[in-house]
């Protein structure tokens, strides 16, 4: 196994992440890690945020000084709106999620398996659960990126032959950043594109339960 | 008609009776209508079904008039942990009274009642738990659930301002659920930060326009999220 070490941190994934919002994209992200995503989009793309709660052009949080109690994203926290923004009322910003005009959602990740399944919103163990506008983003938003560390706690693999966590939405993850690498899941199964550096491609393939195509794999580039 | 107002809160939400489905207004605390939700607590009903996409995360607001025993059944689309912390919340939920409902989903039925619909296809939730016993259709190649239409007997929302038509503007992301919910109920009860004259509204920015919207209570600005059932 590897050394603790070698693993990314939560904002390494998400400036990795970032790399791939391209200009003009509209982009959904999902509570917790993703959310660290728009401090790391280069400056020269022009990449808004959807808050599914309403608002179209998500600013970073506020100044001091600066909060208003009413503009908040989807995670509860206070945000400001960017330039160019918009407000709009929940049915307009699901059917924006549904209709197909989010070109990306970066959602956080229990599980994913080969075939692009997402599992993100119930344990297993669990009784209940916050589904939140999860389904809705992942079956209507035209790409699905998970992002997520690679393993669970207990450290079984969260990339996997088969879900066996309760399903978010079917066949939509088509990429998926870890603490351990970067993975494209495509009709022919599992790509290992990148690995974090000093590790291996065997290393990962030995915590993830699906076999990886490993005939091109880079190391990702985490260069502040 | 013109003389929507209600002079007091009692005015406001007292027709509430036993029994009633309240669509609530809000995402988090942004948009949720404090005071009307302090004063249906205050009439004491029962057996309230209170649909909103969060019930809280803390005391006071719906989460009061669970712990008061108001509640029967909660459609929600977050209940945020409260499983774990409201012994009410828990009941209600093992004993099947909590319908999860995707969030775009339960903005989407409201909708849909509001506007006259029976149902709509939706390709959220397709294979889930979420979807189980619920009938699909295949269009042009692609599976959808069949969800129905979700109404209330009554809607409480709240808005920035009001003119006396009870035609309303929100402010910012407190608009979220409560132009669609104004919709979706057979008499909708507004708290407003503010009411202004006739006209004073330019008609290009309503948007919730007053045909959906039957009384309306003026609270003046407060600071939202603090508990005050203490």
């Amino acid at each position: 196994m590897s050394e603790q070490t070698n693993l990314l941190t939560r904002q390494q994934i998400a400036a990795r992440a970032a790399q791939d919002m391209e200009d003009g994209w509209l982009v959904n992200l999902g509570i917790g890690m993703p959310t660290m995503i728009p401090a790391f989009i280069p400056k020269d793309r022009d990449v808004m945020f959807h808050s599914e709660n309403g608002l179209i052009g998500m600013g970073p949080p506020p100044a001091e000084g600066e909060a208003d109690q009413d503009l908040i994203s989807a995670g509860k926290e206070l945000v400001t709106m960017i330039s160019g923004g918009s407000y709009v009322h929940h049915t307009d910003s699901f059917a924006i999620a549904r209709g197909g005009r989010l070109d990306c959602a970066v959602l956080g990740a229990f599980q994913v398996a080969v075939n692009g399944d997402l599992c993100n919103w119930r344990l297993p163990n669990q009784t209940s659960g916050s589904v939140g506008g999860a389904m809705d983003i992942a079956a209507g938003s035209k790409r699905v990126f998970a992002m997520m560390s690679h393993t669970a706690r207990d450290g079984a693999a969260k990339i996997v032959a088969e879900r066996t966590y309760p399903l978010t939405a079917m066949q939509v993850v088509t990429k998926i950043y870890t603490d351990m690498a970067v993975i494209s899941v495509t009709p022919d199964g599992l790509i290992l594109n990148e690995v974090a550096p000093g590790l291996t491609a065997d290393e990962v393939q030995a915590v993830t339960d699906a076999p990886l195509n490993m005939d091109d794999v880079g190391t990702i580039n985490v260069a502040a | 008609m013109k003389g929507k107002k209600s002079a007091t809160l009692e005015d406001a939400v007292g027709r509430i009776g036993d029994g009633a489905s309240l669509l609530i207004g809000g995402f988090s605390d942004p948009g949720v209508p404090e005071f009307l939700i302090d004063g249906v607590c205050d009439l004491k009903r029962r057996d309230l079904t209170i649909i909103t996409n969060n019930p809280g995360f803390r005391h006071g607001g719906i989460v009061r008039l669970i712990e008061e025993g108001c509640v029967a059944r909660l459609v929600c689309s977050f209940q945020w942990g409260l499983e774990k912390e409201l012994d009410g919340f828990r009941q209600l939920y093992d004993a099947g009274n909590v319908e999860i409902v995707p969030q775009g989903t339960l903005a989407e039925r409201m909708r849909a009642a509001g506007a006259g619909l029976g149902g709509f296809l939706t390709p959220t939730a397709v294979g889930t738990d979420l979807a189980e016993g619920k009938p699909t259709m295949t269009v042009d190649g692609r599976e959808y659930v069949l969800e129905k239409p979700l109404k209330g007997d009554f809607a409480l929302i709240k808005a920035f301002k009001t003119d006396p038509r009870g035609n309303l503007i929100y402010r910012k992301t407190a608009r979220n659920f409560n132009p669609v919910m104004a919709m979706a109920a057979d008499y909708t009860i507004a708290e407003v930060q503010e009411d202004v004259a006739m006209d004073a509204l330019d008609p290009e920015i309503i948007v919730t326009p007053g045909v959906f919207v039957d009384t309306y209570y003026v609270t003046g600005w407060y600071e939202i999220g603090k508990d005050r059932s203490g």
